[in-house]
């Protein structure tokens, strides 16, 4: 790792960390002695950002966690939540942003490949991940470089595994062009009974490493995430792990074997921190020790060090514990698939991490003080907001308007993105990628589960707390829209440097929103990831704050899936109230260029209750969708799109306060749904005697889009929306 | 009994065992490639998906695997042998089916669902179907682009060995409904003898309205004559 040489390099005496001075104090004063030099190693990776936590935590505590569906809350690799009938989801989310931003290809693989092994390490099979990805401008080469090969490795890596990449979304922002996200979530179906825990709580229970073999790559992958990206970052290549995806397949196969035969007591797998963070949670989170000799690792090249062994983040690797009765059937199984393992150690009484090479003993150390590190208290201020109006000149006409909305790099269909993604493997893809507002996957236990990715990091940096309340307002309308229920969310923080008070401030109030909101939508967050220092210390760019909720429905009945497609004679009404709420609007941003103003803010009771009515009225809705980027004009198309028919629409129908037009089409207010119906008054009388506002506005029809006085034709639309990003990246639709 | 092979990384082998265990109502098991004992069944698929993490290309190293042996045993018996996508890929590299499969022509993975139509029903997975019908199924591979020479493509069209051809919503195979570049539109081939299919799309996908269409189904079905 380049720094680390330079760091030894300016003298023997030099600490080869990055610990601050106070936290070397804290660790000498809780250790009371000096650690060695792999030990400091060990104590540096555990103390990083990434792997502790130690800034957000104060902050986290805000968050619902506890539900009656809750099976898992976080603290383990994944959380789990009860879908009935035995059956429960595992989901977590995770963030691979700083290898994604070096090498986008084995940054964006490895991320797949990592959040895959969160969802194993708790018993349950995986089958489907989600991919929230944001870059700088489409227009830009660079993004479009990191652009292409996040998708190709997030692909190559799926398609591989055989676990599909059934949702997702792309934001392009200028703030994301040195510093892109990539956000991964994975989810899998376990059996109550057979949920898997990461504590080990028996002595004399055998340490198994499984999987890859250890290499020198990602050794200290954890400390550069836990930096601000500058000119050496290149040179930190090798902390950029290599992606394996034909050994994960087989992982996949032999754990689903084991679980299934009840081999496994206990289970970790190795991610940021590698063996080190493995064993030695594995260990704290059952209040025992762990011994581990590292002679018995298997290694890729000859002459690694113990520091380098404990340190290498390479892939595909997990951590078995189970007792000695099982061992050799456990074994069985390992060798069936070909699969490198060996044992490796054992749980100990004595709650101390041990580290032997043969008979030497390397490393031992308290697993506390690994396992829980010290608070970091930051500063907050709040920066200055672009809160004024802003005054944008009133449109003349807005016809061509909406094909430019359309045809947005924010709004334009996806498909070549998904189309890279085999997204229907595993035979449970209900609405596939592009069909409907969340992805809906049939669950094992006879229902569906519905997933739906969220961010908007446009209102968030104007507003953090509304802008975040927001998020997870339409991640609610976008699993609705599915017909399916809310039941939980796990999040994804990922912003700037937390040391810079206004950076702090932003992530307090987006916590705090996630929590305000989470609280009123009955969705507790049971596990997330927090990524800071994004940032670029060369262009002196921070990423806009890019909160990403994750959120879980589940329907008992397959009969309430919906999608956006209109049919024929449906009738088109519009729940929900449309107000002048422009500020941080794709409207905005695409045709005005600015993002003053003040942004959508969210009734919570209001947007619960509409929710409630919507899936208590399903009976009535032939056709479903939210209302969010680009407003009720683009929500409007997008069904016309998806139906393949025409709709005519009177535009003075729409409760509104908007004094503009273009306000009126453009305004991304929440709670809005639009329904197509073959009820139109029983559906609006039902919802005003619940006090929703609604209103019916047209029906669907023909070949055209008439919204008021203005008219599109349906290929013309189709055209706007369909192939822009084809036009910038190539490929045959 | 059919037998769904499973090689070291196969990936739509359960969704193969799923479609003929649970929606055709076949007798179905999923069989590790080591313990495969042809004797035992009344057919046989080769998955889709990849297989080995496609190293090299797709499907060649399952090609070497024992149970590659087996497969060519039953074929010649006569019991059906169903390729699909990688399977397919397999059936080439194994010379149970001629021809090879490249990278698509753009170069581009795709998932998609594509118009497929009913070139000849004279074998075994198609004798029930149409002639000339057209039914919607979806495909998922980066290397599906069919080639063979000329002189292989005329003896081909002699044997009526295609069976399936890419085309458009009015049936016909033109070029922009051609997803990975295949000579001819090709999608899906059969041996002489019939009993051997080979076709990228994947007809376990398409077998249940809630998954998009039941298409392929009647692919699946023709096992019921060797179910048991």
């Amino acid at each position: 790792m380049a720094r680390k040489k330079k760091a030894q390099e300016a003298g023997p005496k030099a600490l080869n960390v990055d610990l601050t001075k106070d936290e070397q104090l804290k660790v000498r004063e809780l250790l009371g002695r000096e650690p060695n030099e792999v030990e400091w190693g060990m104590i540096d990776i555990m103390w990083s950002e990434h792997c502790s936590y130690k800034s957000s935590r104060p902050s986290l505590k805000l968050l619902p966690t506890a539900g009656e569906r809750v099976l898992l809350g976080p603290g383990f690799d994944s959380g789990i939540v009860d879908i009935g009938k035995g059956w429960g989801v595992a989901f977590k989310i995770e963030t691979h942003n700083h290898p994604s931003a070096i090498d986008p290809y084995g940054g964006s693989a490895t991320g797949i490949g990592g959040i895959v092994r969160d969802i194993l390490a708790v018993g349950a099979f995986p089958v489907c991940f989600l991919d929230s990805l944001h870059f700088g401008s489409l227009e830009s080469p660079h993004s479009q470089w990191l652009f292409r090969y996040v998708v190709k490795g997030v692909g190559d890596y799926g398609n591989c595994i055989g676990v599909p990449t059934t949702a997702g979304e792309i934001q392009f922002d200028e703030s994301f062009e040195r510093n892109c996200l990539v956000n991964v979530a994975c989810a899998g179906f376990v059996k109550h009974d057979e949920i898997v825990k990461g504590d080990a709580k028996d002595v004399g229970d055998i340490l198994i490493l499984v999987g890859g073999s250890t290499g020198r790559d990602g050794v200290h992958g954890v400390t550069f995430a836990s930096r601000n990206l500058d000119e050496a970052s290149e040179e930190d290549r090798p902390a950029v792990q290599i992606p394996d995806p034909f050994t994960k397949k087989l992982i996949i196969d032999a754990c689903s074997e084991a679980y299934g035969a009840k081999l496994v007591k206990a289970m970790k797998d190795l991610g940021g921190g590698g063996l080190t963070c493995a064993s030695s949670e594995m260990a704290h989170k059952g209040k025992k020790g762990a011994r581990i000799d590292i002679s018995k690792v298997m290694v890729r090249e000859k002459g690694m060090s113990p520091y380098d062994m404990l340190l290498s983040e390479s892939q595909e690797r997990m951590l078995f514990s189970t007792d000695k009765a099982r061992l050799n059937s456990l074994l069985a199984i390992f060798k069936k698939y070909s699969l490198p393992h060996a044992v490796i150690g054992e749980i100990t009484g004595d709650r101390n991490l041990t580290v032997v090479n043969g008979k030497e003993q390397i490393v031992c150390l308290p697993t506390h003080i690994l396992a829980e590190v010290p608070v970091v208290e930051r500063a907050k201020k709040e920066p200055k907001r672009e809160k004024e109006h802003a005054s944008v000149p009133e449109p003349k006409g807005i016809e061509p308007l909406l094909l430019k909305m359309l045809s947005s790099e924010n709004i334009c269909s996806r498909r070549w993105v998904y189309q890279q993604y085999d997204h229907e493997v595993g035979d449970r893809s209900a609405i596939k990628a592009g069909n409907g507002d969340a992805s809906v996957m049939l669950a094992p236990n006879g229902g569906a589960v519905a997933f739906t990715s969220d961010s908007n990091s446009t209102h968030c940096h104007v507003d953090p707390y509304e802008g975040s309340v927001g998020v997870i307002a339409e991640a609610l309308r976008n699993i609705t829209a599915s017909g399916a229920r809310a039941i939980s969310i796990v999040d994804n923080l990922s912003f700037g440097n937390p040391e810079k008070p206004e950076v702090f401030w932003s992530f307090h109030e987006s916590v705090r929103g996630i929590a305000d909101a989470a609280k009123a939508f009955e969705t507790p967050c049971v596990g997330g990831n927090v990524s800071f220092y994004n940032e670029d210390d060369v262009t002196k760019l921070a990423i806009k704050p890019a909160p990403v909720i994750v959120m879980l429905g589940m329907m008992e009945d397959r009969g309430d899936m919906r999608t956006p497609a209109l049919a024929e004679g449906d009738s088109i009404v519009v729940l929900g109230l449309t107000k002048p709420e422009m500020g941080g609007s794709e409207y905005h941003r695409v045709v005005h260029r600015t993002l003053a103003g003040e942004v959508p803010k969210v009734d919570l009771k209001l947007e619960k209750k509409t929710a409630d009515f919507v899936l208590s009225n399903l009976d009535k809705i032939s056709a479903l969708h939210d209302c969010s980027k680009g407003g009720l004009l683009v929500a409007l198309a997008e069904m016309c799109i998806s139906g393949k028919i025409g709709a005519e629409t009177d535009s003075s129908k729409v409760l509104s306060k908007c004094k503009r037009f273009d306000e009126l089409a453009f305004s991304e207010s929440h709670g809005r749904y639009i329904i197509g119906t073959k009820e139109p008054e029983r559906l609006v009388a039902e919802a005003k005697k619940k006090g929703i506002d609604a209103a019916v506005i047209g029906k669907a029809s023909g070949g055209k889009f008439v919204f008021g006085s203005y008219s599109w034709g349906l290929e013309d639309l189709f055209d706007s929306w369909e192939f822009s990003m084809w036009k910038v990246m190539g490929g045959k639709p | 009994m059919i037998a769904v092979i499973r090689f070291p990384g196969s990936n739509c082998d359960l969704d193969a065992v799923h479609a003929l265990g649970e929606v055709v109502g076949v007798p179905v098991e999923l069989v590790w490639h080591e313990n495969f004992k042809p004797s035992r069944y009344g057919g046989v698929i080769l998955p889709g998906g990849f297989s080995y993490g496609d190293h090299l290309r797709g499907g060649v190293i399952a090609a070497f695997s024992p149970a590659m042996e087996g497969v060519k045993e039953m074929a010649e018996q006569g019991k059906p042998v169903l390729g699909i996508c990688n399977g397919f890929q397999t059936l080439l590299e194994a010379e149970l089916l001629p021809g090879a499969l490249l990278k698509n022509e753009d170069l581009y993975f795709k998932c998609k669902w594509v118009n497929l139509k009913v070139e000849s029903t004279e074998s075994f997975f198609t004798k029930r179907m149409k002639a000339g019908s057209v039914f919607r199924i979806p495909i998922a591979h980066g290397e599906g682009r069919y080639f063979i020479s000329d002189d292989g493509y005329r003896e081909l069209e002699k044997n009526k060995q295609i069976v399936f051809r890419y085309v458009d919503d009015s049936g016909r195979p033109a070029e922009q409904s051609n997803p990975n570049g295949s000579f001819y539109n090709i999608a899906g081939i059969r041996n002489k003898g019939g009993n051997v299919l080979g076709m990228m799309p994947h007809p376990e996908r398409a077998s249940e309205a809630i998954l998009g269409g039941e298409g392929g189904k009647p692919i699946l079905e023709a096992f019921k004559s060797q179910g048991l």
